[in-house]
Parts: structure tokens; C-alpha cells; sequence
């Protein structure tokens, strides 16, 4: 694929999915919810932490050249090195010769003399790959198949909550696992074996939401003025659900950012050479056996990974108190 | 009570049919016998090779040839002699086979890793349990204020942190600070047993602790809210008599489910944390499995796991419908 139709694709893609979140938010309710989010510091300062790594990971998908993404470009003035350098050194990480660095290095250099500031920015695009990709497989399929089973009842439901079931019985991370093995390593079948996992819980959350709102009587309502079932559950209930998808995908990036790593280190994750944090962590255990121990890549990835898992979780909470604000 | 229990059994016979055929799938037909074999013996392994392994774990019939998948259509076969009702009768009688690495029963091998496994996940259990019921009744004690607001962003950091760098800190902290506990090992000889477990318990309680926390609190403070609290607040009980007794024991009925639903796990052991510190048990020989392309042991480990979780949910519904008789009835 030529570099500009990628670039062209990416693009789309995010006005797509802007539009789709705009287009969300404009409902009197989201709107209500979204004033109140203002007013809570906490989720705003982690809206705005969540829109930098986007940003981050969203530059490393741009590319100017085969080889170079605008992330790169941006860091083009860093120099490689020869080998570990702690950050902010001046000589090369070797006791017995060390040797003066071409640069300045953040958080230092890695085993192979890469800036470790530069790749722990582009972790960002790893970890967006994987909870972007899962979230477009498992957010459909979940929010589709639990709102067919709350509305349809009966059989549909029977169907539905037999899949589901099923599947939860087989513990997670053991289902992951297994199919991580069967499919082999790669960062798409890593979405496809999350998302088998991860449609369960929203698909509970939405079956059981879809239960509540078609016994209201505004459903009640569109049926007497002769609205079709189609119309019914794609102009009524999904706006009426739709906040709880939006929570439970933000809610679930996270887990899915922390099912990278263990996936990672348990040697069925990302392609080995694939800039990611559980990657960077798995190889710290190497790194910290060594005397003096090489601390830096291990707390450069950690904390990146800590600081968008955690204000993803917060969000996601302060999102829920904003929708439902009685729950607290 | 009898007839909600049998009722409770024939609905899990579908899922538990579920399960085996996901097993089965993913294992024989996602994956051929044919390409776990190529996978053991390497991508140059000669054709005899491969048709030996066969053989040796039961993929073949009489006769030497392959078994179909689902129905065996030859002319003058039992249609029923084929891989899928070869694996149901083997998952029936938990006959797991033998591992593809060592050639040792898979079953031995997890009867001997679930001891080992007990020892570091029952204590942290145990003792996790204690620590997130009194934090979490305390967080409500104090509900609304500043010490419950960063309790629980305190807790939605614990959980932001991934296992591997509790465990990778843990140990290099540990080492440093208490030498006398060994980083890396385990026997079972009485008390020195101690000194192998404690850091692993330990690690396992703090990574642990947070989502109980914060879970158990969402219950407390859904109870608080119910108006048999208000009730007995008006009538003058003390505060921390309508905690404590009060909603405790309403409370719990949520909190026992989930509890009890949680134990069959207990065997399965952690996946990440016994390869670190080496000890022997269920969790480190899926984590060896996954090394060695092992299927024979992953598809055991997973199709028990299964089998743990039904238990499991059976245990939660009888114990749900022992302390509230209106589930019965439903």
C-alpha cells in the first residue's frame, strides 16, 4: 500500500470515529453528562492525558517516508548510540570504557543505543493498535448480540446468553492463551483472540440495560404509533445504551493495554521487535539482573503504561458518575 | 431446594458441551494434529516423524490412518471413531493424555503443581479477603469524604499497574531490603516452607488488593443506600452498629457469592508470579507449556479451568439460594 493512501485511510478512519462520537454527544442526555464531566477536575485533566497519547501513537501511524513516521521526524535530531546509557548521561553505560554520547538522552538509551523516550512514544501506537483494533471487533459484535438478546427475549436471548456463557466459563486469560498459541504471534491476532474475551462483559452490561429500557414506556409508545422493530432499536434504545458501550470500551482499553503485557511476557504477544511497553517490561527482567542494574527502559515503559491505564480507569468512573450521577 | 439444584446441573450440561467443543476446536481443528506435531518436532521433521508422534498420542486409528474430525465416513468404520468423539470421551474421563514435551501424564503433572500452587494462593486469599473487607467497610465508614475519594483513586491506581511490574519490583525491593526471604525457589518441608511463600503472598495480596477494595466497597455503598438503613439510623442504632451488623449481613450475601466463586481458582494458581519466583506449581507448568508449544498440557489447563469455573458458579447458586429462599422460587 502506497504511503499516502495509509495516511489517507488513518485520517478517515479518525474523522470517522470523531464524527460518530460528535454525533453521540449531541444527545440532550450526553450533553447533560458531558457539562457535568466539566466540572470534575479529575476527568478532565485524564480526558487530556488520554488525547496526548493518541496524539502520540497517532503520529507514529502517520508516515513521511517507508522507514519514517512523523514520530520519528519529530525525534530526528536524536542520535543512536552505541549501546545503554543511563538518561542524561554523558558517557555510554560500561564501567570499564565508556565512551562520550553523541547526545542527550531523557530517559536514556536502550540496548541497542535507542532512545528510550522515543520508544516508549511509540508504545503509544502499539498499545493504540491493539485496544483500537479489539475495541472495532468486540464493541459491535457485544453491543449487536446484547441488544438483540434484551429486546428479542425468548430464543434470541437463549442464543445469545448460551454464547456468552460459554465462553466466560473458559477463564480468561487461559482462553487467550490458547488461542494466542493456535493463531500464532502478530498484533491482529492479538485483537481477534481479545476481542473474543473481551465482547462478554459489555454484551452482560448492554443485554441487561436493553432489558430495563424496553419495558419503558416510551417503547411501548413507538410500538402503538406502529415504528418497526428495526427503527425501535436503533433510534430508541441504542441512544439510550449507548453511554454504557462508551464506558465499558474506555473501561475496557485499559484492561486491554494491561492484557498486552502479560501476554508479552508470557512470550505470546506482540512480534518480538514490535516497540511495546510489555515488551520493554518482559525485557527489564534481563536488564535489572544486571550489575549496576539498567532500570530506565523498565520505568520509562511502566510509567507511560501506568499513566494511561490509570486515567482511563478514572474517566471511565468520572464518565459513569456524569451519566448517572445518583449512583456515585 | 432439590429440584432448584437439579435444575441448576441440566442447565450447565449445554455449557459444559459448549466448552469441550471450544477445546476441542481450538485444538484439533484450529490447529491440526498434523501442525502441533510439525510445531514439536520442528518444520524439517520427516514424514515418519510426524506419522510416529501421531501415533504415540492417539491421533490415528487401528490401522495406522488418520482420524477424520467430526464423523468417520469410510465405508466399514464406526462413524463415531473420530478425533471430536475421541477428545469428548477423553475430556468425560479425564484422560488428558500426556504432555508433548516430556511425555508424562498431563494429570500427574497437575496433580503435582496444585500443592505448590495452594500454598501461595490460599494464604493471599485468605488474608486479601481480611484486608479488603476491613478497608472497604472503613472507605464506606467515612463514604463521601476525602480519605473514601483518594482511597479509591488509590485503588484505580493499584489496578493500573500490570502484574509483571508488581512482580519485577517486588522481587528486586524484596531482595534488597529482606535478603533473609529467597527470590527464587521452593521446597515443602514444614516451616522452611514459609520462607519460599512469603514473597509471592505477599506480592499477590498488594496486586490483588485494589479491585477487591473497590468492588466490595460498590456493594457496601449500594447496601447503604437500601432504606432498611435509614430505617434502623432513625430508630437510633449507633453508626457503626448499622455498618457492622446491619448492612454487614446483607452485604455479605453478595460478597460470599463472589468469594465462593472464586475459590475453585485457588487450585489453578497465578500464571505470571510462579515462573518468576519458581515454584513447581499449575500456573508456572502452563507458563513452561507456552514455551515448549505444550498443547497437550494447555488444552488440560484450560478445559479444567473450565470446569473449576462451572464448579464454581454451582457452588455461588447453592449458596445464593441457601441465604435468600426468593432465588429459589424464580
Amino acid at each position: 500500500m502506497p504511503i499516502w493512501l495509509s495516511n489517507l485511510l488513518i485520517l478517515t478512519g479518525c474523522a470517522a470515529f470523531a464524527a460518530l462520537l460528535r454525533a453521540f454527544l449531541f444527545t440532550e442526555r450526553s450533553r447533560r453528562a458531558l457539562n457535568r464531566l466539566r466540572r470534575d477536575r479529575v476527568g478532565v485533566v485524564c480526558a487530556v492525558l488520554i488525547a496526548l497519547f493518541l496524539l502520540a501513537g497517532l503520529a507514529d501511524c502517520l508516515q513521511l517516508h517507508p522507514r519514517q513516521s512523523l514520530l520519528d521526524y519529530a525525534f530526528r535530531n536524536v542520535p543512536r548510540e552505541a549501546g545503554y546509557s543511563a538518561p542524561l548521561a554523558r558517557v555510554t553505560f560500561n564501567e570499564r570504557d565508556p565512551k562520550p554520547l553523541q547526545g542527550r538522552h531523557l530517559f536514556g538509551t536502550d540496548l541497542l543505543g535507542k532512545d528510550v523516550l522515543l520508544q516508549t512514544l511509540k508504545g503509544c501506537k502499539t498499545a493504540l493498535i491493539i485496544g483500537g483494533l479489539t475495541s472495532l471487533i468486540y464493541i459491535p459484535v457485544g453491543a449487536l448480540l446484547g441488544i438483540l438478546g434484551g429486546y428479542y427475549r425468548r430464543w434470541v436471548d437463549d442464543i445469545v446468553q448460551y454464547l456468552y456463557s460459554t465462553l466466560a466459563s473458559i477463564p480468561g486469560i487461559l482462553l487467550l492463551v490458547a488461542v494466542m498459541m493456535t493463531l500464532g504471534k502478530g498484533l491482529d491476532r492479538m485483537a481477534i483472540a481479545l476481542s473474543i474475551t473481551a465482547w462478554i462483559g459489555l454484551c452482560r452490561l448492554v443485554r441487561g440495560e436493553t432489558f430495563r429500557q424496553a419495558a419503558k414506556p416510551y417503547v411501548e409508545a413507538a410500538r402503538a404509533l406502529g415504528q418497526s422493530h428495526t427503527r425501535i432499536l436503533l433510534f430508541h434504545i441504542l441512544p439510550n445504551v449507548m453511554h454504557l458501550v462508551i464506558i465499558n470500551a474506555i473501561l475496557g482499553f485499559s484492561g486491554l493495554v494491561l492484557a498486552e503485557t502479560i501476554l508479552s511476557y508470557l512470550g505470546v504477544g506482540a512480534p518480538v521487535g514490535t516497540p511495546s511497553w510489555g515488551i520493554m517490561i518482559d525485557s527489564a527482567r534481563m536488564e535489572l539482573s544486571r550489575e549496576p542494574a539498567v532500570w530506565w527502559p523498565l520505568s520509562a515503559a511502566s510509567g507511560a503504561l501506568f499513566v494511561l491505564v490509570l486515567s482511563l480507569n478514572l474517566l471511565g468512573d468520572s464518565l459513569r458518575r456524569a451519566f448517572d450521577p445518583k449512583a456515585g | 431446594m432439590l429440584n432448584y439444584l437439579i435444575r441448576r446441573l441440566l442447565y450447565m450440561v449445554p455449557i459444559l458441551l459448549g466448552v469441550m467443543f471450544i477445546t476441542f476446536a481450538l485444538f484439533n481443528v484450529v490447529n491440526t494434529p498434523r501442525q502441533m506435531a510439525y510445531r514439536i518436532l520442528g518444520p524439517k521433521a520427516s514424514v515418519q516423524a510426524i506419522d510416529n508422534w501421531l501415533n504415540n498420542h492417539g491421533y490415528v486409528d487401528k490401522e495406522g490412518k488418520e482420524l477424520p474430525t467430526f464423523f468417520n465416513t469410510a465405508p466399514g468404520k464406526n462413524p463415531f471413531d473420530s478425533l471430536y468423539f475421541r477428545s469428548m470421551k477423553r475430556f468425560a474421563t479425564f484422560d488428558m493424555g500426556r504432555s508433548f514435551a516430556t511425555d508424562e501424564p498431563v494429570m500427574t503433572m497437575i496433580r503435582r503443581g496444585a500443592l505448590p500452587s495452594l500454598c501461595i494462593t490460599l494464604p493471599a486469599f485468605v488474608v486479601g479477603l481480611f484486608l479488603a473487607l476491613s478497608a472497604s467497610l472503613l472507605l464506606v465508614f467515612v463514604r463521601d469524604s476525602l480519605i473514601d475519594r483518594w482511597g479509591t483513586v488509590l485503588c484505580v491506581a493499584s489496578m493500573s499497574i500490570p502484574i509483571t511490574v508488581y512482580v519485577i519490583y517486588g522481587q528486586l525491593v524484596a531482595a534488597k531490603i529482606f535478603p533473609w526471604f529467597p527470590a527464587f525457589g521452593f521446597n515443602l518441608e514444614g516451616f522452611s516452607t514459609v520462607r519460599f511463600i512469603a514473597l509471592p503472598v505477599v506480592i499477590m495480596l498488594i496486586s490483588g488488593l485494589g479491585a477487591d477494595v473497590r468492588m466490595y466497597r460498590a456493594i457496601f455503598l449500594e447496601e447503604v443506600r437500601a432504606e432498611y438503613i435509614r430505617t434502623a439510623q432513625a430508630k437510633g442504632a449507633s453508626h457503626a452498629r448499622v455498618l457492622l451488623v446491619h448492612m454487614l449481613k446483607n452485604g455479605m450475601i453478595s460478597v460470599i457469592t463472589l468469594v465462593v466463586a472464586a475459590l475453585p481458582f485457588l487450585i489453578m494458581g497465578t500464571l505470571v508470579l510462579e515462573s518468576f519466583f519458581g515454584i513447581p506449581g499449575l500456573g508456572n507448568l502452563m507458563t513452561n507449556a507456552i514455551q515448549t508449544s505444550d498443547f497437550g498440557v494447555i488444552q488440560a489447563d484450560v478445559y479444567l479451568g473450565s470446569l473449576l469455573y462451572l464448579f464454581g458458579l454451582l457452588a455461588t447458586d447453592i449458596c445464593y439460594a441457601a441465604v435468600d429462599p426468593r432465588i429459589r422460587l424464580q
